[in-house]
């Protein structure tokens, strides 16, 4: 699971109002190389929660010196973009469990995919 | 890449193991993948550099480029992660999650395609192919390529109509089916199958 599919991911169990973001427990993490798409980048940072990544990324120790906050005219800086490109497509947890916020409730991550799948008594 | 090559590539890739009946788990032949793909790619330039969202996507034969790949069966997307692997495709994610039970509203434009060859509807699941299709329209911001059966193409151009997306008819297939499960009795079957694009006005 790549940061950038976590950013969207909502426990969406009954009853609860906002199940985001949620936490990751990592028992395993890799890194991936994937080729640098500046402009990709550039356009998917709009679409994010930029502090629940910022959160995502501190919960797996790959932080870094990520800011907290979005500055300005962040499209040109190729710098920074490369930071964003590495967090959000090349850190991956493979083994592990996303917690609702709310409920508690865990899904499982294995083998690098994660398990939304609700129990009957849940939907 | 040329359309030959991509077909060719595209047979090497592991389909399903056990296929299950109920999911309606058929993968998309070569032949058809390989020209979804080249048309998508070359007539609308909707893969490359996008984020796409493939739904239904069992083992991964569709997808290509930067790609989020949603199915329900376990056991398929581990062929689509060991199809990445072998591939060394690192541009992938996966997750296992019911189409029909998630808020599609949380995901909603956050694609910039989806592409899909959802279940037809015929095992007990009637009208999948229409909740696969509204959750797709909620999720992508651009563009929704899909197969459905050509006989429901006027229900599914009314229905586009009444949801305010625009919808073009790209090709007419004839998908060939070889016989996969027991109850088979022919060696293969054609379906006259729609390469259908929407797109939001």
């Amino acid at each position: 699971m790549k940061l950038l599919t976590h950013n969207m991911l909502t426990s969406h169990v009954k009853g609860v109002v906002k199940g985001y973001p949620l936490l990751i427990k990592a028992t395993e993490v890799k890194m991936n190389e994937v080729e640098f798409n500046p402009q990709f980048v550039s356009r998917m940072i709009p679409k994010l929660e930029w502090s629940a990544l910022v959160q995502a990324a501190e919960e797996l120790g790959h932080r870094e010196d990520l800011p907290g906050e979005l500055m300005a005219e962040y499209e040109k800086d190729e710098e920074f973009l490369k930071k964003v490109h590495r967090v959000l497509l090349e850190v991956e947890v493979i083994e592990g469990c996303l917690q609702c916020p709310e409920s508690g409730r865990e899904f499982p991550i294995t083998r690098g995919i994660p398990n939304m799948l609700l129990n009957e008594d849940e939907v | 890449m040329k359309l030959k090559e991509l077909e060719s590539c595209l047979q090497q890739v592991d389909a399903f193991e056990e296929p299950k009946i109920l999911l309606e788990q058929y993968p998309t032949s070569p032949h058809i993948a390989a020209c979804m793909l080249y048309t998508i790619h070359n007539t609308f330039d909707d893969i490359e550099g996008k984020l796409v969202a493939d739904l239904g996507c069992g083992c991964g034969v569709l997808s290509i480029g930067l790609c989020v790949g949603l199915d329900i069966d376990r056991d398929a997307l581990d062929i689509f992660r060991r199809n990445a692997e072998d591939f060394e495709i690192s541009n992938v994610d996966l997750i296992q999650c019911d189409l029909c039970a998630i808020e599609t509203q949380n995901y909603a434009n956050k694609f910039d395609t989806v592409i899909m060859n959802p279940p037809f509807g015929t095992k007990h699941n009637q009208g999948m192919d229409m909740k696969f299709l509204r959750a797709a329209l909620t999720m992508a911001k651009t563009a929704v390529y899909s197969l459905h059966k050509t006989s429901t193409r006027e229900h599914i151009q009314k229905k586009a109509h009444d949801w305010g997306v625009k919808m073009e008819v790209l090709a007419e297939l004839r998908y060939d089916l070889p016989a996969s499960y027991k109850f088979h009795k022919k060696k293969s079957v054609d379906i006259q199958v729609d390469f259908l694009r929407f797109s939001k006005a």
